[in-house]
């Protein structure tokens, strides 16, 4: 069985102008990237942006309309799935369910023509921590053991690529978090690449080392969680990974090195380095956890503050308390507030000032749909 | 609480189960007849009532002459039959399930017209082809035989198909992201599940064409099959170690079926 | 396999990847079965049509003339006419009685059996088991004259001392449903089967009574099975003769023993429109039924 690989050199993953067609339909559009070998990359976005048919053209199950997909330096858009060094954690876990957990996990060896599998099985199985489940058939098996099983049986191939279908979709809360910890331990430990699909913002931001937020099929932005998390180039990401507030408003000096931009009768300034655009209409954002509400007039230095605002709503969530206030304009702005203890919370129809510095304020394109990426009830 | 409101609601929360079994019974009542008269000694050779309790059929099974030797051509028939329709089925099957290509609704309904169709018409058509193909004097085993595997090709075709359609296709997808190739794949994974369908298909088939008549006798020429063997004998006395046969069949594959039943059991562990 | 520094160097628009074959693997195995069934089942339907355009007057020694003799069809719905209304009408009884025998069977299957489930589908099939034949012949002696139900039927003054069952239509009908029940029940578990019973509390929980649930809620998720069974139970009686043949009487004979007979005599022309008429009767019948109720996907 030939594969791929090459013994030495950098092993990146490289996507080079991918795109996938389906008749009329074009799923991914004409995407590249970078993984660099042995990082947790984490392709995140909502169902049908096409995350799982890039994720499916790696592993090769689906074919590339156009672009090459390379590993290292060597190019593997048009070999078979079983041809290369790439293994498959897949959404539903895809176990054998006529195999046992070692037969399963031991697939993938057998099949390239390994004798004796005992000795890595047993690691594999040491690694999950499954040991005594060996002889079960995957129907005995919990959600979360099947996710390890199949986790093994990728693993235990050493390929240069992991692939991950949304793997932890089907596990309850708690399980789900203590499968993110594991996931990113066994991965530093092993120093795979991992690429991660998931359309679960929270669990990109904690596992993955770089992510790559996807939207109708073209990456929107890709760097780390936190630039991303704070500097969102696009209405889509500001939205879609956390909450944001966009208000609209106009460049009125792009000259020194911070942007001043008129918003609703007001002054607000910041970074230039947080600005998708410097010139004309903009959306200028800020996340609801960097906004104070008080009820004082003082406008301190370096703040930028809208005045005036009526608490509409006020939600109690444990860790912080989410205000709805209900500005001039029309507009509805949010703050988190978290629950310190040490003053008393506000009330609706309390009259606020909404306080944010400066530095936390980013710019986005007005030419951008402000309700991209942000989650409704009924799935819009 | 044996208030006549309790009685009612037993009765309500039971009528159909009752009435289930009822039906049951009804069912049951002629295999159950053709075993009793398999021991049956006939005061004549026209007369259908049970006289006297006898063992020589079941000592002596293959006295009537041809019953054996129809049971034999019966059986060789069907299981020629068998491996050849489930095994263009099952090709089928996997053609319809698994691959996108034009046409494969029409295939669809077209295999299913067979199966839509009284036999008598099937029959009858097949004995047109014959008879204007100008085999009208080869008639035997194997215008049979070709008669069999178009009839079961359908019940195969559906059969498989139905338990080809639960089998997830990541299954497949997983045995290629671990290094099987297609012909790995097939008969590391795909065949191992679908197997218990190919199976179903294989005895339903076989059934299908052992028990098979009015097909049978419009194109069988000289040759006999155990149905017409009875169906001759109907008209002359039925000797009663058809019912031997009869009740050895239905063990038979009564055995096979629980059998079946207990090793799926004991797999799922 | 290793393309090194090549595809580094490439040009800005990669090579495209190759197609999928699967269309023609597709093909391929579908190949030799269609093949078979075309030969064997399409062809022979032509056949059919063709041999009862035959001139009436050859036989199967001397050979037929093609003369696109039209008035075969005339002659024999003439004379048949009869028949085949008798046909219908007892497949059409039967194929009712199966739906009131087998509806409360499969339902009690589906949502009464418990972990008996599984023994009485066995025991829904067993009759399968042995021949078609032997089962009908069993009748013969259930219906019998000196038999248990006649006897029985007699204490109850609802058959006359000098009544009998055999030889009967009323023998013929039991025949035909006793036969195919299965065929009735079968589809119809496996659509009950699929309900969720969730939908059955949550009629409850709407204020429905059982049986409104059931008119409701159950009986149309159902019509899928209702709709398969009906068809796989009306269509093999109407062509049947062996019930006819072996329960009944010259009186009771059905299509299927007529054109039976008359393939037998050689009778190849007649015989042929006969069976071209029943399928034709039938597909009517059947598409009508099938408009009626809806097009369901049976296969």
């Amino acid at each position: 069985m030939t594969d791929s690989r090459s013994s030495a050199g950098s092993q990146d993953l490289v996507l080079d102008r991918v795109t996938k067609r389906f008749g009329s339909f074009v799923a991914v559009s004409d995407l590249s990237l970078t993984v660099p070998q042995g990082s947790f990359f984490a392709l995140l976005g909502p169902s049908g942006c096409g995350k799982t048919t890039t994720l499916r053209m790696v592993a090769g199950l689906e074919q590339p309309t156009d672009g090459s997909i390379r590993l290292g330096a060597d190019e593997i858009s048009r070999l078979k799935p079983y041809r290369r060094p790439v293994n498959t954690v897949f959404q539903n876990y895809a176990l054998f369910p006529h195999l046992s957990t070692f037969e399963n996990i031991a697939f993938g060896l057998r099949r390239r023509g390994a004798k004796d599998v005992r000795k890595a099985v047993g690691e594999m199985l040491e690694l999950v921590e499954l040991q005594s489940h060996e002889t079960k058939r995957p129907t005995q098996l919990s959600g979360g053991q099947q996710q390890r099983v199949a986790l093994a049986r990728a693993l235990i191939n050493r390929p240069q690529v992991l692939l991950l279908d949304e793997p932890l979709g089907a596990l309850d809360l708690k399980l789900r978090r203590s499968m993110q910890i594991e996931l990113k331990r066994i991965q530093t430990e092993v120093g795979i690449t991992f690429v991660h699909v998931t359309h679960d913002q929270e669990e990109a931001m904690t596992m993955a080392d770089t992510i790559g937020v996807m939207h109708n099929g073209v990456i929107e932005q890709m760097g780390q969680p936190g630039s991303l998390y704070e500097s969102p180039r696009t209405t889509f990401v500001s939205n879609f990974l956390g909450q944001s507030n966009l208000v609209a408003g106009h460049i009125v000096d792009a000259a020194g090195p911070d942007l001043v931009v008129e918003v609703q009768g007001t002054k607000v300034t910041g970074l230039r380095s947080r600005a998708a655009v410097t010139a004309g209409d903009v959306w200028v954002g800020v996340r609801p956890e960097k906004v104070t509400l008080t009820r004082s007039d003082a406008s301190p230095e370096g703040w930028n503050v809208f005045r005036a605002g009526v608490v509409s709503d006020v939600s109690f969530c444990g860790v912080s308390t989410q205000y709805l206030v209900r500005m001039p304009w029309g507009q509805e702005l949010i703050a988190f507030k978290q629950n310190t203890g040490a003053e008393a919370g506000l009330r609706a129809g309390d009259v606020v000032d909404l306080r944010w510095q400066r530095e936390h304020t980013f710019f986005l394109d007005a030419s951008e749909d402000a309700e991209a990426g942000v989650e409704h009830e009924d799935g819009a | 609480m044996t208030s006549v409101r309790g009685v009612r609601r037993w009765v309500g929360n039971h009528l159909v189960l009752g009435a289930a079994l009822l039906v049951l019974l009804y069912m049951i009542t002629p295999v159950l007849v053709v075993i009793l008269m398999s021991f049956n000694d006939p005061a004549g050779r026209l007369g259908y009532d049970f006289d006297g309790f006898t063992l020589d059929n079941w000592a002596n099974p293959c006295g009537p002459y041809q019953l054996c030797s129809s049971l034999v051509t019966s059986v060789e028939i069907g299981v020629l039959a068998t491996v050849l329709a489930t095994a263009l089925g099952t090709l089928m099957a996997f053609a319809m399930i698994r691959h996108r290509f034009t046409g494969r609704s029409a295939a669809n309904v077209f295999v299913f017209l067979p199966m839509a169709s009284p036999e008598i018409v099937l029959g009858s058509s097949l004995l047109a082809l014959f008879v204007n193909a100008g085999f009208a004097g080869q008639l035997g085993f194997w215008t049979i035989f070709v008669a069999h595997v178009m009839f079961c090709l359908s019940f195969v075709v559906v059969t498989v198909k139905a338990r080809l359609h639960g089998l997830d296709p990541a299954l497949e997808q997983a045995a290629m992201d671990l290094y099987a190739n297609p012909w790995q794949t097939f008969w590391r994974v795909s065949f191992p599940l679908v197997f218990p369908g190919i199976l179903a298909a294989a005895l339903l088939s076989f059934s299908l064409s052992f028990d098979d008549f009015i097909i049978t006798n419009l194109n069988a020429g000289q040759t006999v099959t155990f149905p017409m063997f009875v169906w001759g004998a109907a008209q002359r006395g039925v000797p009663m170690q058809v019912n031997v046969v009869g009740t050895v069949m239905f063990l038979v594959a009564l055995g096979l079926v629980l059998a079946s039943g207990t090793f799926r059991r004991r797999q799922r562990g | 396999m290793t393309v090194a520094g090549a595809s580094l160097l490439a040009t800005p628009h990669p090579p495209a990847p190759e197609r999928p074959r699967r269309p023609r693997t597709g093909y391929l195995l579908l190949l030799p079965g269609v093949l078979w069934l075309v030969l064997f089942f399409l062809v022979p339907t032509v056949a059919l049509v063709a041999s009862s355009l035959y001139d009436p007057t050859g036989s199967l020694f001397e050979g037929y003339q093609m003369t696109w003799h039209v008035q075969n069809y005339a002659d024999a719905i003439a004379e048949y006419a009869p028949i085949f209304g008798r046909s219908l009408l007892y497949a059409a009884i039967a194929t009712g009685a199966c739906v009131l025998l087998g509806y409360p069977l499969a339902y009690a299957i589906a949502f009464k059996a418990g972990r008996w489930r599984n023994l009485m589908l066995i025991a829904v099939v067993a009759p399968f088991f042995t021949s078609f034949l032997v089962r009908t012949l069993s009748w013969k002696l259930l219906l019998g004259d000196n038999g248990f139900v006649a006897d029985t039927l007699r204490t109850l003054h609802l058959l006359s001392p000098d009544g009998y069952l055999l030889a009967t239509p009323l023998a013929v009908i039991t025949g035909l449903t006793y036969n195919f029940l299965p065929f009735m029940v079968l589809p119809l578990y496996a659509s009950l089967s699929k309900v969720d019973p969730q939908l059955i509390e949550a009629g409850s929980d709407l204020y429905a009574s059982p049986i409104t649930t059931f008119r409701r809620v159950t009986f149309p998720l159902s019509l899928p099975g209702l709709v398969a069974g009906t068809l796989l139970t009306f269509i093999p009686a109407s062509g049947d003769f062996i019930n006819s043949e072996l329960l009944g009487n010259p009186r009771t004979r059905m299509i299927g023993n007529e054109i039976q007979d008359l393939f037998a005599a050689g009778a190849l022309p007649v015989a042929a429109s006969l069976s071209v008429t029943l399928m034709a009767l039938i597909v009517l019948m059947v598409l009508v039924y099938v408009r009626r109720v809806g097009t369901e996907d049976l296969v």
